[in-house]
C-alpha cells in the first residue's frame, strides 16, 4: 500500500516537520519546536493541525434520511438544525463502538467527520445500513484543518471574515478566495477552535496566511497531548469495539429522548442505562513523576487488577503526569486510591476528575 | 584529557581512572524529543554491560537507558530527575546519569570512538 500524502505535505517539510506514517498516510508528530513548545503555542496563542486524513463524509437526503440515520446513531438528529453538530458514535449490534464521529446538518443532507482509521469501513457499514438509498461521498477532494487555541477566532478572522460569529458546535458556508469554505467552531483540544473545510488546491496558501497572521503548524504529538489533558477519548486507544459509550463516560452524547428508541446497539445501552456497567472510563493522575501509558495494568490496595490505562503522557500545562483508563466501577469514584503496575513497580495514583484541563470554549452548550 | 567512548545504545562514558561518567547523548535526545521523565539505578547497586540502568520518557514513548560498562553505581545525578528537561538541553555534559567504578576495564575496548560513533548514528538515523 502506497503511503498517501495530503495537500499540506510540502508545507510541513518546510516547516521542519518530522513525518510518520498514520493511518496510511504520511502526517507531521511535530515540527521544529517539539510537542511540548507547539502544546504551549496552541493554548497561549494559536495552533494549525492538517487533519485532512480524517474522513468527510457528505450524505444527501431529507426527512427520509434524518430517520434512518436515527436507526443508526443515537444522536437527536430531528432537533438538529441546520449547520448545527453532535457528537455521536457508530455502534456495533453489542454496543461497542466502531467510531466515534461529528455529524453536522448541511443543507441537503448531513456531514459526518469520521476517525482517519475508520472511515473505509465506517463508509461502507453506513452506506449498507441505509441500503444504498442515498448519495454518500466521501470527499477526498477536500483537505481538513484545525485551527485551535485562544487567538483562533481572530487570526482566522483576520484570513475569512466572519467567522468570528460561530457558535461552538455550529457551522456555515464561508468564501476563500472566490471558493466556498464549511467552516464549524469545533476542536479537539480543549480550546476555543474551528475546523475549516477546504479545496486541496487552496488549503496550503490558506494555513500560509494563517501562519502570517501569528499561527504556528503543530504536529499530531501536541495534538494527542492536548487532546489528553481536555479529557478527550481517542478511538483505538480509549474506545473500541468492545467498550460502549457509557462504559466510555460518554452517557453525556445520548439524548435521553433517544434511549428508548431503536438504533444499531440500542438494546445493549437501554440495558447498561438500567442495570449500570462493570467498567469505566476515568481520569487518573499519578502521585509522582512516572508516566503510565496505554495497557499499563490498574491494581487496587490489595494488588487484584482492576482495569488498564488506555493513554497516558505527562501534560505540559498542567505539568504532571496524566493518564485515562478503565477500571471496575467499584473504583471509578473520584480520589480512589489505585497502583498502576510501571516496569514492574506499583506506582501509586488516584482516580480524578476529567478533564485535566479546564476548557475555554466559547458559548459552550455541552458540560463534558 | 579524560577519554569518551560511546556505545550503540547512544550512550557516553567518560573515562576517568577506575570510575566512569555515563550519560546519553546529543544524537538520542534530537531522536527522543522533549524528555519529561528520568529515572536512575539505586546508589550502590551493580550494574551489568548492556543491561537496563536507567529509563528516560519523552511526551511520545519510553526508553531503557543500557550501560556500556559493568560496575558499581557510586554517583546518581539529582537534578536530571528534578528537571529532566536538562537532558535535552545539555546531554553530554552537566545532564550526566549515573557515574560507575568500572569492573573490567577491558570491557571499554568493544565502544566506539566520536567519529565511529558519528558515523554509526549517522547512518542508523537515516
Amino acid at each position: 500500500m502506497t503511503i498517501k500524502k495530503t495537500s499540506l505535505n510540502n508545507l510541513h517539510i518546510k516547516y521542519g516537520a518530522k513525518l510518520v506514517e498514520f493511518a496510511g498516510y504520511q502526517m507531521p508528530i511535530q515540527y521544529k519546536d517539539g510537542i511540548i513548545q507547539e502544546h504551549k503555542y496552541t493554548r497561549s496563542h494559536s495552533g494549525i493541525f492538517d487533519v485532512s486524513h480524517m474522513g468527510q463524509l457528505f450524505i444527501s437526503g431529507g426527512d427520509d434520511l434524518t430517520n434512518d440515520l436515527e436507526k443508526i446513531f443515537p444522536a437527536d438528529l430531528k432537533k438538529l438544525k441546520t449547520n448545527q453538530s453532535k457528537y455521536s458514535f457508530l455502534m456495533n449490534n453489542k454496543g461497542g463502538i466502531q467510531d466515534d464521529l461529528i455529524i453536522t446538518k448541511t443543507s441537503d443532507g448531513f456531514l459526518i467527520i469520521l476517525n482517519a482509521a475508520c472511515k473505509y469501513n465506517d463508509y461502507e457499514v453506513i452506506k449498507s445500513k441505509l441500503n444504498n438509498q442515498y448519495k454518500l461521498n466521501l470527499d477526498e477532494s477536500l483537505s481538513l484543518i484545525a485551527l485551535q487555541g485562544p487567538e483562533a477566532k481572530n487570526v482566522l478572522n483576520k484570513v475569512i471574515t466572519g467567522c468570528d460569529s460561530l457558535k461552538f458546535m455550529n457551522g456555515n458556508n464561508y468564501v476563500y478566495k472566490n471558493e466556498k469554505v464549511y467552516i464549524t467552531r469545533s476542536g479537539y483540544t480543549g480550546e476555543d477552535g474551528f475546523e475549516i473545510s477546504i479545496k486541496h488546491s487552496d488549503a496550503e496558501t490558506f494555513v500560509e496566511s494563517l501562519i502570517e497572521n501569528g499561527s504556528k503548524l503543530i504536529g499530531l504529538g501536541a495534538r494527542d497531548t492536548l487532546r489528553m489533558e481536555a479529557g478527550l477519548c481517542l478511538y483505538g486507544n480509549d474506545l473500541d469495539n468492545d467498550t460502549s459509550p457509557i462504559e466510555a463516560n460518554l452517557k453525556w452524547a445520548i439524548p435521553k429522548s433517544r434511549i428508548e428508541t431503536e438504533f444499531v446497539g440500542s438494546e445493549v445501552l437501554k440495558n447498561q442505562f438500567q442495570s449500570g456497567v462493570k467498567k469505566l472510563r476515568v481520569g487518573i493522575k499519578p502521585d509522582s513523576k512516572v508516566i503510565a501509558r496505554g495497557n499499563t495494568k490498574i491494581y487496587n490496595d490489595k494488588n487484584q487488577e482492576i482495569g488498564k490505562v488506555t493513554s497516558g503522557t505527562f501534560g505540559p500545562s498542567v505539568e504532571h503526569p496524566i493518564a485515562m483508563g478503565y477500571v471496575d466501577n467499584s473504583y471509578s469514584t473520584v480520589n480512589t486510591k489505585i497502583f498502576l503496575e510501571v516496569r514492574g513497580k506499583k506506582i501509586p495514583a488516584n482516580i480524578c476528575n476529567l478533564p485535566f484541563y479546564k476548557k475555554n470554549y466559547v458559548k459552550g452548550e455541552i458540560n463534558v | 584529557m579524560s577519554e569518551v567512548k560511546y556505545s550503540k545504545e547512544h550512550e557516553w562514558i567518560k573515562l576517568d581512572g577506575e570510575e566512569a561518567t555515563i550519560g546519553i547523548t546529543k544524537h538520542a535526545t534530537e531522536m527522543l524529543g522533549d524528555i519529561v521523565f528520568a529515572e536512575l539505578p539505586e546508589k550502590g547497586s551493580n550494574v551489568d554491560k548492556d543491561g537496563t540502568a536507567g529509563v528516560v520518557e519523552s511526551t511520545k514513548a519510553a526508553s531503557d537507558v543500557y550501560t556500556p560498562v559493568s560496575g558499581e553505581v557510586i554517583d546518581t545525578n539529582q537534578m536530571i530527575v528534578d528537571d529532566p528537561s536538562k537532558i535535552n538541553e545539555d546531554p553530554e555534559e552537566s545532564a550526566w546519569f549515573f557515574k560507575l567504578k568500572i569492573k573490567d576495564k577491558s570491557e571499554i575496548d568493544s565502544l566506539m570512538s566520536k567519529e565511529e560513533y558519528e558515523k554509526f548514528a549517522k547512518e542508523t538515523s537515516a
